[in-house]
């Protein structure tokens, strides 16, 4: 049996998405003879595979990189999903959004450093101006809330995949959970 | 037109970095710098809120350690309630940040790095992954899995969720433990133990495959800080700073968390969104000082628990002074852990653990407050101000991956100098490139959060700028 092509990915979160699925634990193992991770923080590959059956996406779209990968991965992938709320509505990331990017900025690099201050930017991708949830850029195929989801929501999304169906998690796990 | 090679992103960490190196007309490496490509601003987005709101949002600074925020925000906020608090909750705080150091450490050795470690540094890139490990070494993956559920599930029996629990509040915590609960872990303890100490035998025995990478795995002098307790013993809750020179030497002790802006100063780096903390007494650059596991073995007297004191020794022995080889990283870590579950089980012992008094209540007392911990890869500290009603007007943080930077870029340009060649590229030179990040453990959306997800793809570039040589890592 070929084995399904998974790619995951994080966006401007703070990876408990990704911790929640290691939450997997035991059931990672079996999973990893159904699947294979081609792309991801997990694995070492650099670029987007072209064909990608399954991706995973966590965080919010916060910059010009983000929504580069975003759309990327859109393209390249048969399955689309956004995984935990910050993907799904932008969540704690959005709480920047009541700050001119330019005054996050100077508070982080101005106020509260001692020496050089200044903001950063060689190099380093700018921020844009909002931070917002996924599907606001891209078609979203499955949508899994929670702060992070629950290892046993990931899972069961993830095995309804496996069969081809689209799987209803509302009953494992709810924004804010 | 200089010739750089860029590793972009920089995976099996935490958190978004690309790493340039920089090459000379012979290709020579003359520079390499790790950059933190992502922002998120927590400092200025909580203003305006009220602070008994900080522990759940600071929380998610961190997905990886986010019992470590939610601890140093407690604590800041217990100062601005100006609250001594319950005995029973300072015990079961220390559990709940013990059970994260011990899932975060595992996490580290056994997910992100066991694939350096035990499939090799020029392993092919498709199975140079805990996926790979898993085929392998299927025995040793597993007790790796175990080993970070057994910290996870202290977390959720504590704490009602493995990752992101509300149940550290300012002034204590919102539940005491129950007894089925503490008898469930502690039943636990001795395989905890046992894979913990196999974990180090296996560390000592392939120690003798990686000559090289310890010699240069940012291998030199530095200052190393940390919290020690009132005995100079390894301690993650409380406890004062202490800095360490690389010959062992004690440069200052008993410092006050209170007063780390006396101590501790912030550079802004023009290429990365991670800031440089350095020891302020001796100035950037000189006041380069390292934290974490690695840090905090050199600068207690003691570990203070008895398996983990037997391996310390050993461990000690490995520098005349201070052992300043970040790839002993690894080492200190499974340390840790053995440390950790011993104190776990010596805590939820305590005959007051069980009580249920666990929490205080105020109101603003304060209108400033610092909390300091030290999580799994060093000390963090939260530093607030609240107006009379309670909210935020100011935050500071300075996180524990941040204290490492200057030592990081030091580490990454002494691996590049030392592995890669410019005229013949090898990806496992590379690799070595982003292992000795590893070494560290960085957060990095923790400490920023970053961007920039190209293919690695190195390009040579003449004197000229005519291509000279061309590799890609994507298969
Ligand atoms: S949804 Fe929650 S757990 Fe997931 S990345 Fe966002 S803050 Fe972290």
């Amino acid at each position: 049996m070929t084995k399904l092509r998974l790619a995951t990915t994080w966006l401007d979160g703070c990876s408990g998405c990704h911790m929640s699925f290691l939450d997997m634990d035991e059931l990672l193992v079996d999973l990893a003879g159904q699947i294979e991770v081609v792309y991801g923080p997990l694995v070492d590959r650099k670029d987007v595979p072209e064909e990608i059956d399954i991706a995973l996406v966590e965080g919010a779209v916060s910059s010009e990189h983000d929504l580069e990968l975003v759309r990327k991965l859109r393209a390249n992938s048969r399955i689309l999903v956004s995984l935990g709320d910050c993907a799904v509505t932008s969540n704690v990331p959005a709480m920047r959004n009541h700050f001119p990017v330019k005054q996050v900025l100077e508070c982080g690099y101005q106020q509260n450093a001692d020496r050089n201050q200044s903001i950063p930017s060689d190099v380093i991708p700018a921020l844009l101006p909002q931070t917002r949830p996924i599907h606001e850029y891209i078609p979203v195929d499955v949508f899994i809330p929670g702060c992070p989801p629950c290892a046993k929501a990931i899972h069961f999304a993830l095995a309804a995949l496996l069969k081809g169906e689209t799987p209803d998690v509302h009953e494992l796990t709810r924004f804010g959970a | 037109m200089p010739k750089t090679i860029h590793i972009d992103p920089v995976t099996r960490i935490e958190g978004h970095a690309k790493i340039t190196i920089h090459l000379d007309d012979k290709g020579r490496v003359n520079d390499a710098r790790f950059h933190v490509t992502q922002f998120r601003g927590f400092e200025k987005m909580v203003e305006g809120r009220p602070f008994t709101e900080m522990p759940s949002v600071m929380a998610r600074i961190c997905g990886i350690c986010p019992v470590s925020h939610l601890i140093a925000s407690s604590k800041a906020c217990d100062r601005i309630l100006a609250v001594q608090i319950p005995t029973t909750a300072i015990l079961l705080r220390r559990v709940l940040n013990l059970a994260q150091l011990v899932q975060s450490h595992a996490l580290n050795f056994f997910h992100l790095s066991a694939p350096d470690l035990l499939l090799g540094m020029d392993a092919p890139v498709d199975e140079r992954n805990v996926f790979g490990v898993m085929q392998k070494h299927p025995e040793l993956a597993k007790k790796g899995i175990w080993l970070r559920k057994f910290g996870q599930e202290i977390i959720e029996w504590l704490g009602g969720k493995r990752i992101h629990p509300a149940w550290v509040v300012p002034g204590g915590v919102n539940a005491p433990l129950a007894s089925d609960k503490r008898d469930a872990i502690l039943k636990r303890i001795p395989e905890a133990i046992q894979i913990t100490r196999d974990a180090l035998d296996l560390y000592k025995r392939i120690l003798d495959d990686f000559p090289e990478e310890t010699r240069t795995f940012a291998n030199f002098p530095s200052l190393f800080m940390g919290l020690v307790n009132d005995k100079n013993e390894l301690e993650h809750y409380s406890g004062t700073f202490r800095f360490i020179d690389a010959a062992g030497h004690i440069v200052a002790d008993r410092v006050s968390p209170r007063d780390y802006a006396r101590y501790i100063a912030e550079s802004v780096e023009p290429d990365s969104y991670l800031k440089s903390p350095y020891y302020k007494p001796m100035g950037y650059e000189n006041g380069m000082y390292r934290v974490g596991p690695l840090a905090r073995l050199n600068i207690v007297d003691r570990c203070g628990t008895p398996l983990a004191d037997e391996e310390w020794a050993e461990f000690r022995s490995l520098g005349r002074g201070a052992v300043l080889s970040s790839f002993h990283y690894h080492f200190a870590r499974l340390i840790e852990i053995l440390f950790g579950i011993e104190m776990i089980e010596r805590l939820l012992n305590e005959p007051d653990i069980l009580s249920k008094d666990v929490r205080a209540v105020a109101r603003v007392n304060n209108h400033e407050g610092i909390g300091v911990s030290e999580a799994p890869r060093g000390t963090l500290i939260h530093h607030y101000k609240v107006d009379e009603h309670g909210l935020m007007t100011w935050a500071n943080l300075i996180i524990a991956t941040g204290h490492n930077n200057l030592a990081m870029n030091r580490g990454v340009l002494q691996v590049a100098k030392h592995f890669v060649d410019g005229k013949n590229i090898q990806e496992g030179m590379l690799n070595r490139v982003e292992a000795v990040v590893r070494a560290f453990d960085p957060c990095l959306s923790c400490s920023t959060h970053a961007v920039g997800q190209m293919p690695l793809r190195v390009e040579l570039y003449g004197a000229e700028g005519e291509l000279l040589d061309r590799k890609e890592r994507a298969s």
